[in-house]
Protein backbone atom coordinates (compact mmCIF):
# COMPACT_ATOMS: atom_id res chain seq x y z
CA UNK A 1 0.00 0.00 0.00
CA UNK A 2 2.87 2.68 -0.96
CA UNK A 3 0.39 4.97 -3.07
CA UNK A 4 -3.29 4.92 -2.57
CA UNK A 5 -6.09 6.70 -2.55
CA UNK A 6 -9.04 8.51 -0.19
CA UNK A 7 -11.15 11.20 1.03
CA UNK A 8 -10.40 13.11 3.61
CA UNK A 9 -11.37 16.25 5.77
CA UNK A 10 -8.37 18.82 6.77
CA UNK A 11 -8.43 18.99 10.19
CA UNK A 12 -5.71 20.70 11.92
CA UNK A 13 -2.52 21.93 10.12
CA UNK A 14 1.06 23.65 11.43
CA UNK A 15 3.86 24.60 9.76
CA UNK A 16 6.66 22.28 8.88
CA UNK A 17 10.02 24.02 8.02
CA UNK A 18 10.13 26.88 5.06
CA UNK A 19 7.09 25.99 2.77
CA UNK A 20 5.51 22.46 4.18
CA UNK A 21 2.68 21.51 6.36
CA UNK A 22 1.98 18.63 8.35
CA UNK A 23 -1.71 17.76 8.09
CA UNK A 24 -4.84 16.07 10.65
CA UNK A 25 -6.25 14.60 8.14
CA UNK A 26 -9.87 12.42 8.65
CA UNK A 27 -10.28 9.94 6.21
CA UNK A 28 -13.18 8.21 5.17
CA UNK A 29 -11.26 4.32 4.55
CA UNK A 30 -8.15 5.11 6.94
CA UNK A 31 -9.41 7.08 10.07
CA UNK A 32 -7.21 9.88 10.87
CA UNK A 33 -3.67 10.38 9.64
CA UNK A 34 -0.97 12.92 9.61
CA UNK A 35 0.67 13.75 6.22
CA UNK A 36 2.93 15.99 5.02
CA UNK A 37 2.07 18.22 2.23
CA UNK A 38 5.31 19.52 0.83
CA UNK A 39 5.81 23.19 -0.47
CA UNK A 40 2.15 24.14 0.28
CA UNK A 41 2.53 27.73 1.67
CA UNK A 42 4.43 28.63 -1.49
CA UNK A 43 2.28 30.67 -3.29
CA UNK A 44 2.97 29.18 -6.61
CA UNK A 45 1.82 25.53 -4.66
CA UNK A 46 0.15 22.85 -6.59
CA UNK A 47 -2.29 22.30 -3.98
CA UNK A 48 -3.44 26.08 -3.64
CA UNK A 49 -6.22 26.40 -0.90
CA UNK A 50 -7.17 22.88 -1.17
CA UNK A 51 -5.47 21.84 1.48
CA UNK A 52 -6.07 23.99 4.22
CA UNK A 53 -8.89 23.36 7.65
CA UNK A 54 -12.13 22.81 6.68
CA UNK A 55 -11.20 21.56 2.76
CA UNK A 56 -12.60 18.24 1.50
CA UNK A 57 -10.50 16.50 -0.30
CA UNK A 58 -9.94 13.64 -2.82
CA UNK A 59 -6.08 12.60 -2.01
CA UNK A 60 -3.65 10.71 -3.22
CA UNK A 61 -1.15 9.55 -0.35
CA UNK A 62 2.28 7.82 -0.17
CA UNK A 63 2.79 5.92 2.77
CA UNK A 64 6.64 5.42 3.34
CA UNK A 65 8.79 4.37 5.98
CA UNK A 66 8.33 7.15 8.31
CA UNK A 67 5.11 7.94 10.39
CA UNK A 68 4.36 10.61 8.30
CA UNK A 69 2.37 9.93 5.11
CA UNK A 70 2.92 12.28 1.64
CA UNK A 71 0.44 14.16 -0.10
CA UNK A 72 1.22 13.33 -4.03
CA UNK A 73 -1.87 15.26 -4.78
CA UNK A 74 -5.28 16.83 -3.65
CA UNK A 75 -8.34 17.62 -5.52
CA UNK A 76 -11.46 19.81 -4.42
CA UNK A 77 -14.65 17.65 -3.35
CA UNK A 78 -16.39 20.56 -1.50
CA UNK A 79 -14.70 24.15 -1.28
CA UNK A 80 -16.71 25.82 1.97
CA UNK A 81 -16.76 29.51 0.53
CA UNK A 82 -18.95 30.56 3.36
CA UNK A 83 -16.32 29.05 6.03
CA UNK A 84 -13.74 31.32 4.57
CA UNK A 85 -15.55 34.51 4.44
CA UNK A 86 -17.53 34.42 8.05
CA UNK A 87 -14.88 34.60 11.06
CA UNK A 88 -17.23 32.97 13.35
CA UNK A 89 -18.67 29.85 10.68
CA UNK A 90 -14.69 29.45 10.65
CA UNK A 91 -14.41 29.38 14.78
CA UNK A 92 -17.50 26.84 14.83
CA UNK A 93 -16.05 24.66 11.76
CA UNK A 94 -13.14 24.75 13.75
CA UNK A 95 -14.73 23.29 17.42
CA UNK A 96 -16.41 20.60 15.22
CA UNK A 97 -12.58 19.79 13.49
CA UNK A 98 -10.94 20.43 17.14
CA UNK A 99 -13.42 17.58 18.44
CA UNK A 100 -12.69 15.31 15.55
CA UNK A 101 -8.82 15.40 15.56
CA UNK A 102 -9.35 14.48 20.05
CA UNK A 103 -12.14 11.62 19.41
CA UNK A 104 -11.23 9.90 16.32
CA UNK A 105 -8.15 7.35 16.68
CA UNK A 106 -5.54 7.15 13.91
CA UNK A 107 -5.64 4.34 11.15
CA UNK A 108 -8.82 3.26 11.79
CA UNK A 109 -11.53 4.02 9.41
CA UNK A 110 -15.13 4.95 10.42
CA UNK A 111 -17.29 6.06 7.84
CA UNK A 112 -20.26 6.94 9.77
CA UNK A 113 -18.04 9.79 12.27
CA UNK A 114 -16.85 11.19 8.50
CA UNK A 115 -20.01 11.22 7.02
CA UNK A 116 -21.34 13.36 10.01
CA UNK A 117 -18.57 15.98 9.73
CA UNK A 118 -19.22 16.28 6.33
CA UNK A 119 -22.66 16.78 6.91
CA UNK A 120 -22.21 19.21 9.83
CA UNK A 121 -19.55 20.93 7.70
CA UNK A 122 -21.77 21.66 4.73
CA UNK A 123 -24.69 22.38 6.88
CA UNK A 124 -22.62 25.28 8.66
CA UNK A 125 -21.68 26.04 5.30
CA UNK A 126 -25.35 26.51 3.87
CA UNK A 127 -27.81 26.99 6.50
CA UNK A 128 -25.76 27.85 9.80
CA UNK A 129 -27.98 27.55 12.51
CA UNK A 130 -27.10 27.93 16.69
CA UNK A 131 -27.94 24.46 17.36
CA UNK A 132 -25.74 22.88 14.68
CA UNK A 133 -22.08 22.86 16.48
CA UNK A 134 -23.78 21.71 20.25
CA UNK A 135 -26.11 18.93 18.06
CA UNK A 136 -22.86 17.98 16.60
CA UNK A 137 -21.27 17.39 19.67
CA UNK A 138 -23.90 15.01 21.20
CA UNK A 139 -23.93 13.24 17.92
CA UNK A 140 -20.48 12.44 18.03
CA UNK A 141 -20.58 11.49 21.56
CA UNK A 142 -24.15 9.58 20.84
CA UNK A 143 -21.79 7.85 18.28
CA UNK A 144 -18.50 6.88 20.47
CA UNK A 145 -21.23 5.81 23.52
CA UNK A 146 -20.89 8.82 25.17
CA UNK A 147 -23.63 10.82 25.15
CA UNK A 148 -25.85 11.84 28.03
CA UNK A 149 -28.64 9.91 29.49
CA UNK A 150 -31.76 12.28 29.28
CA UNK A 151 -34.70 10.04 29.43
CA UNK A 152 -35.24 9.15 33.03
CA UNK A 153 -32.95 10.24 36.23
CA UNK A 154 -29.56 8.56 36.43
CA UNK A 155 -29.97 7.87 39.86
CA UNK A 156 -33.40 7.09 40.55
CA UNK A 157 -35.25 6.33 37.03
CA UNK A 158 -38.05 8.88 37.95
CA UNK A 159 -39.50 10.27 34.20
CA UNK A 160 -40.28 13.68 35.49
CA UNK A 161 -39.98 16.16 36.63
CA UNK A 162 -36.60 16.12 35.03
CA UNK A 163 -34.87 19.68 35.92
CA UNK A 164 -30.78 19.39 36.08
CA UNK A 165 -28.11 17.26 33.66
CA UNK A 166 -24.83 16.68 35.99
CA UNK A 167 -22.54 15.02 32.84
CA UNK A 168 -20.55 13.62 35.76
CA UNK A 169 -23.54 11.44 36.32
CA UNK A 170 -24.02 10.44 33.16
CA UNK A 171 -27.14 12.68 32.28
CA UNK A 172 -30.34 13.71 33.41
CA UNK A 173 -31.34 14.13 37.43
CA UNK A 174 -34.87 14.74 38.50
CA UNK A 175 -36.13 17.22 41.34
CA UNK A 176 -35.66 15.71 43.84
CA UNK A 177 -31.99 14.39 42.96
CA UNK A 178 -30.95 17.47 41.59
CA UNK A 179 -27.63 18.41 40.89
CA UNK A 180 -24.95 19.87 38.24
CA UNK A 181 -26.81 22.65 35.52
CA UNK A 182 -30.37 22.98 35.78
CA UNK A 183 -32.03 22.19 32.76
CA UNK A 184 -35.30 23.13 31.31
CA UNK A 185 -37.85 20.52 29.60
CA UNK A 186 -37.51 22.30 26.15
CA UNK A 187 -33.90 22.09 25.81
CA UNK A 188 -34.41 18.83 26.90
CA UNK A 189 -36.68 18.09 24.24
CA UNK A 190 -34.22 19.59 22.01
CA UNK A 191 -31.38 17.28 22.69
CA UNK A 192 -33.17 14.10 22.43
CA UNK A 193 -34.37 15.18 18.88
CA UNK A 194 -31.23 15.35 17.91
CA UNK A 195 -30.15 12.35 19.61
CA UNK A 196 -33.54 10.45 18.40
CA UNK A 197 -33.13 11.35 14.60
CA UNK A 198 -34.79 14.68 14.60
CA UNK A 199 -31.85 16.88 14.11
CA UNK A 200 -33.26 18.64 10.85
CA UNK A 201 -36.48 20.08 13.38
CA UNK A 202 -33.82 20.25 16.16
CA UNK A 203 -31.98 22.39 14.39
CA UNK A 204 -35.25 25.16 13.75
CA UNK A 205 -35.01 26.13 16.72
CA UNK A 206 -33.99 29.53 17.44
CA UNK A 207 -35.01 30.37 20.96
CA UNK A 208 -31.59 32.01 22.59
CA UNK A 209 -32.27 30.61 25.93
CA UNK A 210 -32.68 27.39 24.63
CA UNK A 211 -29.90 27.45 22.88
CA UNK A 212 -27.66 28.54 25.46
CA UNK A 213 -28.58 26.00 27.47
CA UNK A 214 -28.34 22.99 24.88
CA UNK A 215 -25.04 24.62 23.86
CA UNK A 216 -23.28 24.42 27.72
CA UNK A 217 -24.73 20.98 28.19
CA UNK A 218 -23.10 19.55 24.55
CA UNK A 219 -19.67 21.53 25.59
CA UNK A 220 -19.36 20.46 29.18
CA UNK A 221 -20.47 16.44 27.84
CA UNK A 222 -17.64 16.83 24.83
CA UNK A 223 -14.94 18.74 27.24
CA UNK A 224 -16.04 16.13 30.21
CA UNK A 225 -15.76 13.20 27.69
CA UNK A 226 -11.72 15.06 25.99
CA UNK A 227 -11.06 15.89 29.79
CA UNK A 228 -9.78 18.90 27.65
CA UNK A 229 -11.58 22.17 27.22
CA UNK A 230 -12.92 22.86 23.25
CA UNK A 231 -10.58 26.06 22.74
CA UNK A 232 -11.94 27.21 19.59
CA UNK A 233 -15.35 27.02 21.15
CA UNK A 234 -14.36 30.17 23.49
CA UNK A 235 -11.66 32.49 21.57
CA UNK A 236 -14.34 34.46 19.13
CA UNK A 237 -16.32 35.22 22.51
CA UNK A 238 -13.92 37.28 24.39
CA UNK A 239 -13.69 40.24 21.99
CA UNK B 1 28.55 9.37 18.98
CA UNK B 2 30.43 12.79 18.80
CA UNK B 3 32.40 14.56 21.41
CA UNK B 4 29.70 16.70 23.63
CA UNK B 5 30.70 20.01 22.59
CA UNK B 6 29.84 18.76 19.00
CA UNK B 7 26.65 17.10 19.85
CA UNK B 8 25.62 20.03 22.05
CA UNK B 9 26.25 22.30 19.29
CA UNK B 10 23.98 19.59 16.79
CA UNK B 11 21.39 19.64 19.00
CA UNK B 12 21.04 23.28 19.36
CA UNK B 13 20.89 23.99 15.36
CA UNK B 14 18.54 21.01 14.98
CA UNK B 15 16.19 23.19 16.72
CA UNK B 16 15.84 25.42 14.15
CA UNK B 17 13.07 25.88 11.44
CA UNK B 18 13.77 24.25 8.59
CA UNK B 19 16.93 21.97 9.70
CA UNK B 20 17.13 18.45 10.48
CA UNK B 21 19.21 16.16 11.95
CA UNK B 22 21.79 15.78 9.10
CA UNK B 23 21.48 19.61 8.13
CA UNK B 24 22.84 20.17 12.16
CA UNK B 25 25.80 18.02 11.09
CA UNK B 26 26.70 19.15 8.29
CA UNK B 27 26.48 23.23 9.89
CA UNK B 28 28.25 21.93 12.90
CA UNK B 29 30.90 20.07 11.09
CA UNK B 30 31.50 23.30 9.19
CA UNK B 31 31.86 25.43 12.30
CA UNK B 32 34.43 23.39 13.55
CA UNK B 33 36.63 23.75 10.24
CA UNK B 34 36.17 27.47 9.84
CA UNK B 35 38.25 30.29 10.91
CA UNK B 36 37.72 30.71 15.02
CA UNK B 37 37.39 34.89 14.07
CA UNK B 38 34.42 33.83 11.74
CA UNK B 39 32.56 31.44 14.44
CA UNK B 40 33.69 34.19 16.89
CA UNK B 41 31.79 37.01 14.36
CA UNK B 42 29.02 34.87 13.85
CA UNK B 43 28.21 34.61 17.61
CA UNK B 44 28.85 38.35 18.80
CA UNK B 45 26.42 38.70 15.74
CA UNK B 46 23.55 36.69 16.98
CA UNK B 47 24.26 38.02 20.82
CA UNK B 48 24.40 41.11 19.54
CA UNK B 49 21.02 40.80 17.79
CA UNK B 50 19.42 39.68 20.25
CA UNK B 51 20.29 42.44 23.02
CA UNK B 52 19.25 45.52 20.47
CA UNK B 53 16.41 44.13 18.42
CA UNK B 54 12.64 44.68 20.11
CA UNK B 55 9.70 45.50 19.39
CA UNK B 56 8.68 48.93 17.85
CA UNK B 57 6.44 50.47 20.64
CA UNK B 58 3.63 51.44 17.98
CA UNK B 59 3.37 49.16 14.90
CA UNK B 60 5.24 46.17 16.33
CA UNK B 61 7.66 45.53 13.80
CA UNK B 62 11.45 45.01 14.94
CA UNK B 63 13.33 47.82 15.98
CA UNK B 64 16.53 48.88 17.57
CA UNK B 65 14.52 51.87 19.15
CA UNK B 66 11.31 52.71 20.37
CA UNK B 67 9.97 53.56 16.82
CA UNK B 68 11.35 51.07 14.22
CA UNK B 69 12.69 52.77 11.20
CA UNK B 70 9.63 53.54 9.39
CA UNK B 71 7.30 54.79 12.42
CA UNK B 72 10.32 57.03 12.84
CA UNK B 73 10.34 58.02 9.14
CA UNK B 74 8.34 61.31 8.66
CA UNK B 75 7.98 61.08 4.74
CA UNK B 76 6.12 58.00 5.12
CA UNK B 77 2.49 58.82 4.98
CA UNK B 78 0.81 58.59 8.04
CA UNK B 79 -2.83 57.93 6.81
CA UNK B 80 -2.38 54.71 5.36
CA UNK B 81 -1.52 51.57 7.06
CA UNK B 82 -1.11 48.00 5.86
CA UNK B 83 -1.78 45.20 8.21
CA UNK B 84 0.37 42.31 8.27
CA UNK B 85 0.53 39.09 10.63
CA UNK B 86 4.26 38.95 11.04
CA UNK B 87 7.14 41.45 11.04
CA UNK B 88 8.83 39.30 8.18
CA UNK B 89 5.53 40.38 5.92
CA UNK B 90 6.47 43.87 6.41
CA UNK B 91 9.93 42.80 4.43
CA UNK B 92 7.94 41.42 1.68
CA UNK B 93 5.43 44.07 1.16
CA UNK B 94 8.51 46.87 1.61
CA UNK B 95 10.62 44.71 -1.13
CA UNK B 96 7.58 45.50 -3.35
CA UNK B 97 8.67 49.53 -3.07
CA UNK B 98 4.63 50.26 -4.16
CA UNK B 99 4.18 51.54 -0.41
CA UNK B 100 4.79 54.24 1.27
CA UNK B 101 2.49 54.24 4.41
CA UNK B 102 3.02 52.97 7.74
CA UNK B 103 2.14 49.33 9.44
CA UNK B 104 0.59 47.34 11.83
CA UNK B 105 1.68 44.24 12.54
CA UNK B 106 -0.51 41.94 14.31
CA UNK B 107 1.59 38.78 15.75
CA UNK B 108 -0.56 36.18 13.96
CA UNK B 109 -4.21 35.35 12.65
CA UNK B 110 -7.08 34.56 13.97
CA UNK B 111 -6.89 30.44 14.69
CA UNK B 112 -9.42 29.03 16.71
CA UNK B 113 -8.11 25.47 17.29
CA UNK B 114 -4.71 26.43 18.15
CA UNK B 115 -6.38 29.35 20.39
CA UNK B 116 -5.76 32.03 18.95
CA UNK B 117 -8.77 34.53 18.56
CA UNK B 118 -9.11 38.37 18.51
CA UNK B 119 -7.83 39.15 21.76
CA UNK B 120 -4.37 37.02 21.25
CA UNK B 121 -3.78 39.53 18.25
CA UNK B 122 -2.79 43.31 18.25
CA UNK B 123 -6.33 44.49 17.33
CA UNK B 124 -6.66 46.67 20.27
CA UNK B 125 -3.46 48.44 19.88
CA UNK B 126 -4.25 48.64 15.95
CA UNK B 127 -7.79 50.69 17.14
CA UNK B 128 -5.57 52.96 19.48
CA UNK B 129 -3.87 54.21 16.45
CA UNK B 130 -6.77 55.28 14.29
CA UNK B 131 -7.54 58.39 16.31
CA UNK B 132 -4.07 59.98 17.01
CA UNK B 133 -2.36 58.95 13.98
CA UNK B 134 -5.45 60.06 12.04
CA UNK B 135 -6.15 56.85 9.81
CA UNK B 136 -7.73 56.99 6.68
CA UNK B 137 -7.38 53.73 4.79
CA UNK B 138 -6.04 50.35 6.05
CA UNK B 139 -4.98 47.93 3.74
CA UNK B 140 -5.72 44.39 5.12
CA UNK B 141 -2.51 42.21 3.94
CA UNK B 142 -2.83 39.09 5.74
CA UNK B 143 -2.12 35.75 4.89
CA UNK B 144 -4.24 34.69 1.59
CA UNK B 145 -4.76 31.34 3.54
CA UNK B 146 -8.38 30.55 5.67
CA UNK B 147 -6.78 32.25 8.82
CA UNK B 148 -5.69 35.07 7.43
CA UNK B 149 -9.39 35.36 5.33
CA UNK B 150 -11.05 35.01 8.74
CA UNK B 151 -8.31 37.81 10.55
CA UNK B 152 -9.21 40.05 7.45
CA UNK B 153 -12.96 39.22 7.55
CA UNK B 154 -13.57 40.07 11.56
CA UNK B 155 -11.29 43.59 10.72
CA UNK B 156 -13.10 44.28 8.11
CA UNK B 157 -16.15 44.43 9.95
CA UNK B 158 -14.65 45.61 13.28
CA UNK B 159 -13.24 48.87 11.50
CA UNK B 160 -15.74 49.62 8.39
CA UNK B 161 -18.19 51.61 10.75
CA UNK B 162 -15.35 53.12 12.35
CA UNK B 163 -15.35 55.55 9.14
CA UNK B 164 -12.26 54.15 8.16
CA UNK B 165 -11.54 52.78 4.43
CA UNK B 166 -10.31 49.14 4.49
CA UNK B 167 -8.97 47.16 1.59
CA UNK B 168 -7.69 43.55 1.36
CA UNK B 169 -4.70 43.24 -1.14
CA UNK B 170 -5.78 41.31 -3.94
CA UNK B 171 -5.64 37.39 -4.42
CA UNK B 172 -5.06 35.67 -7.64
CA UNK B 173 -2.91 34.14 -9.78
CA UNK B 174 0.70 33.53 -9.22
CA UNK B 175 2.42 36.09 -11.88
CA UNK B 176 4.25 33.35 -14.50
CA UNK B 177 1.94 30.62 -13.90
CA UNK B 178 -0.37 28.34 -16.36
CA UNK B 179 -4.07 28.99 -15.60
CA UNK B 180 -4.83 25.11 -15.96
CA UNK B 181 -2.84 24.74 -13.10
CA UNK B 182 -4.45 26.85 -10.65
CA UNK B 183 -7.11 25.67 -7.76
CA UNK B 184 -10.72 26.56 -7.71
CA UNK B 185 -10.16 28.95 -4.78
CA UNK B 186 -7.16 30.93 -6.50
CA UNK B 187 -9.16 30.91 -9.86
CA UNK B 188 -12.44 31.62 -8.25
CA UNK B 189 -10.66 34.96 -6.22
CA UNK B 190 -8.80 35.95 -9.32
CA UNK B 191 -12.36 35.61 -11.15
CA UNK B 192 -13.86 37.97 -8.13
CA UNK B 193 -11.27 40.38 -8.07
CA UNK B 194 -11.16 41.34 -11.63
CA UNK B 195 -10.82 44.46 -12.99
CA UNK B 196 -11.26 47.00 -16.37
CA UNK B 197 -8.08 46.69 -18.63
CA UNK B 198 -7.40 50.28 -20.04
CA UNK B 199 -7.91 52.54 -17.61
CA UNK B 200 -10.91 54.39 -16.24
ZN1 LIG C 1 -33.95 11.17 40.80
ZN1 LIG D 1 6.90 50.84 13.88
Amino acid sequence: MALYRDQAVVLHTWKLGEADRILALLTAGHGQIRAVAKGVRKTRSKFGGRLEPTCHVDVQLHKGRSDLQIVTQAESLDTFATLRSDPDRFAEASAMLEVVERLAPEGEGDRRRYDMLVGALRTLDRRPSPLLVPAFFLKVLAHEGLAPSLDACVRCQATEPLVAVDIGEGGVLCDGCRRGRPVSESALAVMRAVLGGHLATALEVEDARVCGEVDAVATDAVEYHLERRVRSRRVMEQA
Amino acid sequence: MYADAVQQVIDELGRLPGIGPRSAQRLAFHLLETDPTDVERLTAAIVEMRSRVRFCTRCSNISEDDLCTICADTRREGSVLCVVEEPRDVVAVERTAEFRGRYHVLGGSISPIDGVGPDQLRIRELLARLEPEAVAEVILATNPNIEGEATAMYLARLLEPLGVEVTKIASGLPVGGDLEYADELTLGRALEGRRRLGGD
